[in-house]
């Protein structure tokens, strides 16, 4: 396989699955050109007038769609680790004897391991999206046919608007849908409040299927998937298993030296004025997370602030935020909890906001350059900054990249992470996968001292003399080595199992075999 | 060379940083290892050398060795393998990991015990970070939290993190066993720089001053300078009754601890949220230890879960002249320090007294008034220490004198 050496000076494929690929050019640097993908032009005609597409089951909507050989079949994640629809399409298909198919969700659970069989018996050629767990393991040890190609969210939706990928089915599930295909997150038994990785999809898919399980009358309301864009609506028993969907509730980390880091960073965001009135933040819904926007939050009413807005994934943490006037709007993509999903039934400041809409680098804007202050998480980070949120260290790609890559074009990103996990230092030389340059990533919040990018010298100044443990990212690295050793490198293969793609469609990085 | 088998550390689900080694000498056959590690790709080959030079160490040649590996640090890794070789073979010799030269600090008999951060002795994963959250203390507990057959393997591993593990400026101290068990313990980690030794359910001032006095002889023989403090807690009616006693038989005895689950059970009721079974104990144990010159230090707050509850805690704590209380959970720590910290009236005033106690000497003057008021000398005293303990917490700088009075 021909390799290239891209500008952040790693070798990935010069093509990916036989289609000539771009290497990553630098943050910016990349010019796309040509027009957007369009579908095919439909017409009323081979529409009932009554506009009632409902059909009898899944596999008589696919059979309608033409599933056959070689497609690419797209779904969405919004039923998470509760999802009953997605793994039943390729169920269906390895039923019909269709082979060699793509399925690009927008990200993947455990709940889709038994997929791997597909896999092994060809019915699958290869994923784009998210490898989580066992997929992945799967994967890294070479078990795929075609290559994987992981993105993130906004390099999803942009690889589909610019044509790079091409959707002949959609298969979106729908908590609430009518006859024509009008469809959105709340309501039903399988609520998942916000349906904002959809939109992509069925604008660009050549057909789509929406699957619900609760079925209303016209219209439905607000309508997140438009039904003038949908061929057919598949009604079921169970979308998906509730509690699965969405956590009952979240929860800010019990681990106190989890809670150290979130205290640091809070007091970080206090001190170095990040956090002001007005300001817009995001932050994920993992524990540590969630504990840093529960100690903004104590900060903002000491102060009687407000954040003008925050962007979702949300959670209880957030919504009270907006109900107690600490946050002005939610902006979101997708509910993490009940109170959530309750929430965005009822508050009008609550609003669905698709990542179509929020991420996409080939778009007129992007809402993550507003954002003042970022929260993420990373498997590993670099003395360059680097950042990998795919592999671990022993090489195996074990995580989809989400909306990280879209999130570092923040105006301030911070990373909270402890120094070392169990023996696995964090900090390390060279990240194993890039899935991130250094140039965008900021600060790095350990519990052993906060690092600052030295491209960040205003940040540096604002925090100077302020009682904070400032550290350089070298020392953070031989402290994590002094405690646990010096890690050995994982071993690879040359067989390329995975491309890493950049928000802008470009490869920046590549994942190959591990060594058996 | 002896033969037998020994399973030693902990593995499991729930287990993190920590390593199970089951070893087994045999007669021939040389030495096979089975390396299951959750950092293998990382830390296998480390690993496995690692092993292979202990058991040189120790000379033997022949042996299985199965390991099951949570991301175990290299000194657990030899505490683990030093114990399972040494219960087969009976070997007293040690292999000792490098003493870090950050960790040969000296602890002082006045300094603040506010909080003190109990360790479970065999719990690895518990020490590496245990510093960062600041105790005044840390504890590195032998006694109840380590179950009987694992006190063996635990005073290794206690032993190692003493010596190879930063707590970051806390006090370093080890609660040790009762009886003959507890001579063990401190044979073991008296040489680790070891700055005070917990001593649990002391009844009386002799059987302190026979740990005082084992102490001593290590101390010669191992060429100790700095002093070895004690912390007798006091768990049983008799030992309140002797409280005074126990307080008064050593030098080195720098403060006295209650512990209210113990002494409870031996006063036969339940030990209530309230704590009215106790008071009459809380009281005298403050009482003695003051008249001592020494400090009173309160039980833990069990409920790790209530910040609020503890807060109350502290703050009647506090109020019964009680300075400091042991901590169950690194949470607790903060709470803890702040309930007992001085508060901003409390400050405001003492820079008052003793900027006019300044202004009096400087002028001369034997008595020192603030406004109309006399202020006699304890009340100066009280303040000093206020300011002293201010200071101390990063309450107020040290050059809080130049700054103006808000008046």
């Amino acid at each position: 396989m021909e390799m290239l050496t891209n500008a952040a000076g790693r070798e990935v494929p010069a093509e990916i699955n036989g289609k000539a690929a771009v290497p990553f050019q630098g943050v910016g640097k990349h010019r796309p050109a040509g027009n957007k993908y369009a579908s095919p032009i439909p017409t009323c005609i081979d529409y009932p007038e009554d506009n009632n597409k409902v059909v009898g089951s899944l596999r008589e909507a696919l059979e309608k769609c033409g599933l056959k050989d070689g497609m690419t079949i797209s779904t969405h994640h919004h039923m998470r680790d509760g999802d009953l629809v997605n793994n039943q399409v390729f169920e269906i298909a390895q039923q019909m004897g269709v082979k060699d198919l793509v399925w690009l969700p927008s990200a993947s659970f455990p709940c889709n391991d038994p997929l791997i069989a597909m896999i092994e018996d060809g019915t699958i050629n290869h994923i784009e999206g998210s490898m989580n767990g066992p997929l992945g393991r799967y994967v890294s040890n070479g078990g795929m046919k075609g290559m994987a190609v992981l993105r993130s969210h906004g390099g999803r939706v942009q690889a589909i608007q610019d044509g790079e990928v091409k959707i002949d089915i959609a298969v979106l599930s729908a908590p609430s849908a009518d006859a024509f295909g009008n469809a959105k997150g709340t309501g039903g038994p399988s609520a998942c409040g916000v349906l904002g990785y959809a939109k992509a999809d069925y604008m660009y898919a050549d057909r789509v299927i929406v699957v619900t399980d609760n079925l209303v009358n016209l219209p439905c309301f607000p309508m997140e998937i438009e039904g003038n864009y949908v061929d057919f609506v598949v009604v079921v028993d169970k979308i998906g298993i509730p509690e699965k969907i969405v956590s009952g509730t979240t929860q800010i980390t019990k681990s106190p030296d989890r809670l150290l880091i979130a205290e640091l960073t809070a007091s970080f965001l206090e001190k170095s004025g990040l956090l002001h009135d007005g300001a817009t933040m995001q932050a994920g819904a993992g524990g540590t997370s969630l504990a840093i926007a529960v100690y903004a939050h104590e900060i903002l009413k000491k102060k009687g602030w407000k954040f003008s807005f925050g962007f979702g994934g949300s959670t209880k943490y957030m919504v009270q935020m907006l109900e107690e006037g600490q946050m002005g709007y939610i902006l979101d993509a997708q509910a993490f909890d009940l109170d959530s999903v309750n929430s965005i039934e009822k508050n009008l400041n609550h609003i669905p906001y698709p990542v179509y809409n929020a991420y996409n680098y080939h778009s007129k804007g992007n809402l993550t350059t507003m954002m003042d202050i970022m929260i993420l998480g990373a498997t590993e980070i670099d003395v360059n900054y680097n950042g990998n949120v795919v592999t671990h260290s022993d090489g195996l790609l074990l995580h989809g990249i989400g909306g990280w890559q879209n999130c570092l074009h923040a105006r301030n990103v911070i990373i909270p992470l402890p120094l070392f996990r169990d023996r696995i230092p964090v900090i390390v030389d060279r990240v194993t996968t890039l899935c991130g340059p250094g140039e965008l990533i900021d600060v790095i919040v350990t519990e052993r001292g906060i690092a600052i990018n030295p491209r960040r010298q205003d940040l540096i100044d604002s925090v100077k003399g302020k009682g904070l443990p400032l550290i350089t990212i070298e020392e953070l690295k031989e402290i994590a080595e002094s405690i646990c050793g010096k890690p050995e490198k994982a071993l690879f293969d040359d067989r390329v199992v995975a491309a890493i793609k950049w928000v802008d469609g470009t490869v920046i990085d590549a994942v190959r075999q591990v060594k058996k | 060379m002896a033969q037998g088998v020994a399973v030693i550390g902990n593995s499991g689900p729930k287990v993190r940083s920590d390593i199970e080694v089951n070893l087994e000498i045999t007669r021939s056959g040389g030495i096979v290892i089975n390396l299951k590690s959750k950092v293998k790709s990382m830390y296998g080959h480390a690993i496995e050398k690692q092993c292979l030079d202990i058991l040189s160490f120790y000379g033997i040649k022949n042996a299985i060795l199965n390991i099951d590996d949570s991301g175990a640090l290299p000194f657990v890794i030899s505490a683990r393998m030093e114990a399972a070789i040494r219960a087969i073979t009976g070997d007293k010799k040690e292999l000792l990991p490098m003493m870090l030269p950050e960790n040969m600090y000296v602890s002082e008999a006045h300094r603040f015990r506010f909080s003190r951060l109990y360790l479970p002795g065999n719990n690895p994963g518990m020490f590496i970070n245990a510093g960062l959250h600041n105790p005044d203390g840390v504890i590195l507990d032998l006694e109840d939290s380590v179950a009987p057959p694992k006190k063996d393997e635990a005073r290794i591993l206690v032993r190692n993190a003493l010596r190879a593990v930063d707590f970051y400026g806390a006090e370093r101290m080890v609660r040790i066993n009762q009886g003959e068990r507890g001579f063990d313990d401190l044979d073991c980690v008296i040489p680790q720089n070891v700055h005070l030794i917990l001593v649990p359910k002391c009844e009386t001032a002799k059987s302190l001053k026979a740990v005082d006095d084992h102490i001593e002889k290590l101390r010669v023989k191992h060429q100790i300078k700095s002093p070895v403090f004690l912390m007798p807690i006091i768990e049983s009616t008799l030992g309140v009754e002797n409280a005074f006693e126990i307080a008064k038989a050593s030098p080195n005895v720098v403060a006295l601890a209650i512990g209210l689950e113990d002494y409870t059970a031996d006063l036969g009721v339940p030990r209530t949220r309230e704590g009215n079974e106790s008071v009459y104990a809380r009281n005298r144990l403050v009482v003695a230890a003051k008249a001592a010159g020494i400090q009173p230090i309160d039980s833990v707050f069990s409920d790790v879960g209530d910040m609020e509850g503890l807060l109350n805690n502290v703050t009647s704590s506090k109020a019964m002249g009680f300075e400091g209380m042991g901590c169950i959970h690194p949470r607790q720590v903060p709470v803890i320090k702040q309930g007992f910290a001085p508060s901003p009236d409390e400050i405001e005033k003492a820079k008052k007294i003793v900027l006019a106690f300044r202004k009096a000497t400087e002028e001369g003057l034997g008595v020192v008034s603030l406004g109309t008021k006399m202020i006699d000398p304890p009340v100066v005293a009280r303040a000093d220490k206020t300011i002293l303990l201010a200071v101390k917490l990063g309450l107020i700088p040290e050059d809080w004198s130049e700054e103006k009075i808000t008046e």
